[in-house]
C-alpha cells in the first residue's frame, strides 16, 4: 500500500517544529508501524536527508520505549497495544497518518519524536519502592499473600511507563502510571509500612515534575497498552486521602 | 597466515579449593572487607541497567559505594532483561519434588553440554534460593497459589518444578524490582544515574581498568569518567544476526571494546538459538519476537509428513502429521531442551516440510489441549502469548495452530571472567550475560534471570570489596594520556563514520552481516562453511568502511551513527566467533558441527580434546590468540546428553 505520512521534525529542544509530509509506498501489511518508518528512514537516509528520529527497543511491547501519536491516539488506533506491536494491516491503501511525538508539559521534546520521560523515574525515587536492601530479606514464604491480593497487584505492576496516559490526558496528568505503582505496592503486604509516605511523596514529585491534576476523564486507561484499570486512581486518592489525615495527626 | 594462534592456558581461575559446598563461604572469608566508614570514598561505574547491572549498582549504592550507573536507553528501567518471559529457576523445593541445589548445579552443569566451570555453577544454584526471598521482599508480584504460597511450574524440560514466575512478563517484574531498588539509591544519593549515555572505551591506567569514555547520546557530547572499579553489564551480543529476539538497541561495544583492551572474549561461538518465536514474515523485518516456552507445555510441534504439502494446517489429517519430536524423543517430547527442538525445527525445514512463508515454519497446536483442558483453561494458562502471538500474525492460535521458528536468543560466550567476576583486566568486572560464566555451550530455560540477579544482587557485592580493600587508588582525570588517548580514538572514529559519505546505509550492512552469520554461524555449523563466512564477513567490513553512510551531524540526537558504531564492532566480533566456531571441531550444546555427529543425528562432544574454556586474546594486526582454561569435573561426570 501507499501511504501520505505527517511527521512532527523538530531540531532540538529550543527550537520550532513543524509538520512535514513523507510519501512512503510498497508499505506491506505484514510490516510493523516502526518497520515502516525504518523504511522511509532508509530513503530519507540515502536521498541525503536526516532520518526522523524516535524512541523504541524491544520492538515487542514491553520495554515502554515507544512512543508516537498516530492520528491524534497515543500509540494509534489498536486498543492494548503500543506502536511497536501496531501492524500496518490496520491502516488502508491510500491513508493519510499524522505521527507526533507524546505533548505533555512534564515530557519536554528531545528531538522530532523524542520526548524526555525522567520526569516518570522522579517518582519513583519519590517512594515507589519497597526499603529492601539485599540480604535483608525473609523466606520468600514466610508471608503468604492472597492470589487475589498477588493477582491485582501484578495487574498494576505490569504498566511500561511509556506514558502514552500522559499524552492523552487532557491536562497532562500522570495520576495513572503513579496509581498503578501505588497500588502495586501498596496491596502487598511488605509495602506497608511505606505505604503513607508512598503515596504522599510520589504525589508531591509528581506535581513538581509539571504534570497536571487528574479530572477522571479517563482517556489514560483507554489508550494504556496494558490496560492499568482506572480504579487504581480511585485507590491512589483513598490512600492519598487517608495518608494526609494520619500524617496531619 | 594462520586464523589464530595459540597462548598459555589460562592457570587460576581464583575458584576456592575444598568440598564444592564450601567455596562460596571460603570465598567470602576470604576476600577482604572495606570499613563502612571508607566505603563512599570508593568509586565504580556500572554500565548496563539490566538485571544484573542495576541489582548490582543498587546493591553497592546501599553497600555505600559511590555508584555511576550509565545505560544507553532514556531510562534503566528500559533495558532488555525486561522482555523476559517465562521465570526464574530457584532450587527452593516448595514442591517437595525432589530438588535440591546439587540438583539445579547438576542440570545447569549437564544442560550447559559440561563447558561450565563446577565451582560457579555451584554458586549460582546456593545463591538461587536468596534471590527469590529478596524479590519478594522487594514486591515482585509473583504468581501465587490459592493458600497464599508462591507457585511454580516445570520449565524447559526441566523435572522439578523450580521455576518461579509472574504470568508471562516474570523479567518485567524482576527488573522493575530492581530499578527500583536503584532508583531509590539515586534518590538516596549513592548511585549517579546517566540515562541516554553510550559507553564507547574503556580507559585502562597502569594496566587497572579506572574508567571509560561515554557518548551523551542527546547532545554528542564525548566525556571520561573515572573510578576504581569498573562493571560492565551489557548483556549479550545476539544481535549481531541482525535478526534476533533482543531489543533493537542491544550491543556488543561495551564489551567488544573491554575485549581490544585487553579483556579476554570467552566461548564467542556459543549462541542459544530459541525453537518458539515467530517467523519472519518478510525482507522488512526488523526483530523477531519470542513465545514463550511455556507454549511447549502443552503444544505439539508438528509438520506434514509430505514435502510442500500445500494444505492448510486444518485439512491435513492426523495420519498424515509428524509429531517429529514426541517421535524422535519419547521421553522428553515436545519438552526437549532448546537447542535440540531448534534444530529439530531446522532439520524438518530443510528436508522441505517446513510451513508457512519460505518454509521457514513448524506448527505448534493447541487443539489437543483445547480438547483436553478446555478452552477456559489454555486461556487462563497462554492468554497473553496468543493475543501478542495475533497482533503480530493476524493469525488466532485457538482456531489455528500456530507457526514457530528458531531465533537468536541468547549468547552464552561472552568476556572471560574469574570466580570472582574479574576479568583479565584488574578492576574490570564483568555480570550477567556480558559474561561467558554459567552455563556453558547451552543455558537452560529460566536460567538467564537467575544468573542476572545471582551475579548482581549477591555474587559481584561480595567479591568486588577484595579488590576496592586492596590497590593504590591514585585519581585520575581526564588529562591522563591514557584518557586523552582513548577519547580522541573515538572522536576520531566518529568523524570518520560521519565522513564516509557513502551509498549504502548501516542496517542494509547489518542485514547483510546477520545473513552471513544465520547462514554459517547459525543452528549448524561446518569448516567449509565458517571459513567462507570469514571471507565474506572481511570483505563485507572493508566495503563498510568505504561505503557507509551516516546522516547528519556528531552533535546531537543521531541514532544512524549510533548503530554505525555498533554494526562497526559486530564486524569484528562476528569473524572472532567464525573462527571460534572453527576451532571447536566438536559439537556441544548451542554449537553444531556437521562433522561431529552421531550415527543418528546427535552432537556429539569430543570431551578429550575440548573440554575446555576457548578465551580468545585481542590480536590487533596479528590473529586472536586462545588461551585455554581446562575444565575438571569433580562432582557431575561427563555423559552424553541424551532426551530420548
Amino acid at each position: 500500500m501507499n501511504l501520505t505520512l505527517r511527521i512532527w521534525r523538530q531540531h532540538g529542544p529550543e527550537e520550532k517544529g513543524r509538520m512535514v509530509k513523507y510519501r512512503v509506498e510498497d508499505v506491506s501489511p505484514d510490516m510493523s508501524f516502526l518497520e515502516m518508518l525504518d523504511m522511509l528512514n532508509e530513503e530519507l537516509t540515502l536521498a541525503g536527508d536526516e532520518p526522523v528520529a524516535f524512541d523504541h527497543d524491544c520492538r515487542e511491547g514491553i520495554c515502554g520505549m515507544c512512543s508516537l501519536m498516530i492520528n491524534g491516539s497515543a500509540h494509534g488506533p489498536e486498543r492494548a497495544t503500543t506502536t511497536c506491536q501496531l501492524h500496518m494491516r490496520h491502516f488502508n491503501d491510500g491513508d493519510t497518518i499524522d505521527i507526533e511525538p507524546w505533548r505533555a508539559r512534564a515530557f519536554p521534546v528531545v528531538k522530532d519524536l523524542v520526548v524526555d520521560r525522567s520526569s516518570f523515574d522522579r517518582i519513583i525515587q519519590a517512594g515507589g519502592y519497597i526499603s529492601a536492601p539485599t540480604g535483608s530479606a525473609p523466606d520468600a514464604h514466610a508471608t503468604p499473600v492472597p492470589k487475589a491480593d498477588a493477582d491485582a497487584a501484578f495487574e498494576a505492576a505490569t504498566c511500561i511507563g511509556c506514558g502514552a496516559c500522559v499524552a492523552a490526558c487532557p491536562n497532562g496528568s500522570g495520576m495513572l502510571f503513579t496509581a498503578a505503582k501505588v497500588t502495586h505496592l501498596g496491596l502487598l503486604p511488605q509495602g506497608q509500612p511505606e505505604r503513607d509516605e508512598r503515596v504522599l511523596n510520589m504525589i508531591h514529585a509528581h506535581d513538581d515534575a509539571g504534570f497536571g491534576g487528574c479530572t477522571n476523564t479517563g482517556e489514560c486507561h483507554e489508550v494504556c497498552p496494558k490496560g492499568i484499570p482506572l480504579a487504581s486512581i480511585g485507590r491512589l486518592n483513598r490512600d492519598f486521602l487517608k495518608a494526609s489525615r494520619s500524617i496531619s495527626r | 597466515m594462520n586464523l589464530y594462534t595459540e597462548g598459555d592456558p589460562i592457570a587460576d581461575t581464583k575458584a576456592p579449593e575444598g568440598p564444592i559446598e564450601t567455596r562460596w563461604d571460603t570465598r567470602r572469608f576470604e576476600a577482604k572487607l572495606v570499613n563502612p566508614a571508607n566505603r563512599r570514598k570508593r568509586t565504580v561505574i556500572v554500565v548496563g541497567t539490566g538485571l544484573a547491572g542495576g541489582s548490582a549498582a543498587a546493591t553497592l549504592g546501599e553497600a555505600g559505594y559511590h555508584v555511576k550507573s550509565y545505560c544507553y536507553q532514556d531510562s534503566p528501567r528500559r533495558a532488555h532483561s525486561i522482555a523476559a518471559q517465562g521465570g526464574i529457576n530457584a532450587a527452593k523445593n516448595y514442591r517437595n519434588d525432589g530438588d535440591s541445589v546439587h540438583r539445579l548445579f547438576y542440570d545447569t552443569v549437564k544442560g550447559g553440554d559440561f563447558r561450565s566451570r563446577e565451582s560457579n555453577v555451584h554458586r549460582l544454584a546456593q545463591v538461587s534460593v536468596e534471590i527469590i526471598d529478596q524479590c519478594v521482599a522487594q514486591g515482585v508480584p509473583f504468581a501465587r497459589e490459592y493458600g497464599g504460597l508462591l507457585d511454580n511450574r516445570s520449565f524447559g524440560g526441566a523435572q522439578v518444578s523450580r521455576t518461579f514466575y509472574a504470568r508471562g512478563q516474570t523479567g518485567q517484574q524482576l527488573l522493575l524490582g530492581a530499578y527500583q531498588a536503584l532508583e531509590r539509591q539515586v534518590a538516596a544519593g549513592t548511585v549517579e544515574m546517566h540515562a541516554r549515555h553510550e559507553m564507547l572505551d574503556l580507559i585502562v591506567v597502569d594496566g587497572k581498568a579506572r574508567g571509560i569514555v561515554v557518548r551523551d547520546l542527546v547532545t554528542g557530547e564525548i566525556t571520561t569518567d573515572f573510578a576504581d572499579a569498573v562493571v560492565l553489564a551489557s548483556g549479550g551480543y545476539g544481535n549481531v544476526f541482525f535478526l534476533s529476539t533482543n531489543a533493537k538497541g542491544c550491543n556488543v561495544t561495551a564489551t567488544w571494546r573491554a575485549h581490544r583492551k585487553g579483556a579476554l572474549f570467552a566461548n564467542p561461538c556459543f549462541t542459544q538459538i530459541h525453537p518458539t518465536c515467530i517467523p519472519q514474515s518478510g525482507e522488512h523485518q526488523s526483530k523477531l519476537t519470542l513465545m514463550s516456552e511455556s507454549l511447549r507445555n502443552d503444544g505439539r510441534v508438528w509438520v506434514p509428513k509430505e514435502k510442500g504439502d500445500p494444505r492448510p494446517a486444518n485439512e491435513i489429517p492426523e495420519d498424515e502429521r509428524d509429531y517429529y519430536l514426541e517421535r524422535i524423543y519419547p521421553s522428553f517430547g515436545n519438552l526437549v531442551p532448546r537447542d535440540i527442538a531448534s534444530r529439530a525445527a531446522k532439520n524438518v525445514c530443510d528436508e522441505g516440510r517446513g510451513v508457512g512463508p519460505g518454509g521457514l515454519g513448524v506448527y505448534l497446536d493447541f487443539a489437543d489441549a483445547i480438547a483436553r483442558l478446555g478452552q477456559d483453561a489454555v486461556e487462563a494458562k497462554y492468554g497473553n502469548l496468543f493475543e501478542m502471538y495475533e497482533r503480530i500474525t493476524g493469525e488466532d492460535p485457538n482456531k489455528v495452530p500456530m507457526r514457530i521458528y528458531p531465533a537468536v536468543h541468547y549468547t552464552m560466550g561472552g568476556l572471560w571472567v574469574d570466580y570472582d567476576l574479574q576479568s583479565t583486566i584488574p578492576g574490570l568486572f564483568v555480570v550477567g550475560e556480558a559474561n561467558f560464566s554459567d552455563h556453558g555451550a547451552n543455558r537452560l530455560g529460566a536460567s538467564a534471570l537467575m544468573q542476572g540477579l545471582a551475579d548482581g544482587y549477591f555474587v559481584l557485592p561480595n567479591t568486588i570489596n577484595d579488590y576496592l580493600a586492596t590497590g593504590d587508588f591514585t585519581p585520575v582525570t581526564e588529562e591522563h594520556p591514557a584518557a586523552v588517548e582513548a577519547r580522541s580514538a573515538v572522536e576520531e572514529r566518529i568523524n570518520r563514520f560521519l565522513s564516509i559519505d557513502g551509498d549504502r546505509t548501516v542496517d542494509s550492512f547489518h542485514r547483510e552481516l546477520g545473513r552471513i552469520m544465520w547462514d554459517y554461524c547459525g543452528m549448524e555449523r561446518t569448516d567449509e562453511g565458517l571459513r567462507k563466512a570469514i571471507e565474506l564477513i572481511r570483505g563485507l567490513r572493508e566495503e563498510f568502511w568505504r561505503r557507509v553512510k551516516v546522516p547528519g551531524s556528531g552533535d546531537d540526537l543521531n541514532q544512524a551513527l549510533e548503530k554505525a558504531g555498533r554494526v562497526a564492532d559486530f564486524f569484528e566480533l562476528a569473524e572472532l566467533m567464525c573462527i571460534d566456531a572453527l576451532h571447536r571441531t566438536e559439537s556441544c550444546g548451542g554449537h553444531f558441527r556437521g562433522e561431529s555427529q552421531t550415527p543418528d543425528g546427535e552432537a556429539l562432544r569430543d570431551d578429550e580434546n575440548f573440554s575446555y574454556v576457548a578465551a580468545w586474546e585481542w590480536g590487533g594486526d596479528q590473529p586472536p590468540v586462545l588461551h585455554k582454561e581446562d575444565l575438571t569435573f569433580e562432582y557431575v561426570h561427563l555423559v552424553q546428553r541424551s532426551y530420548k
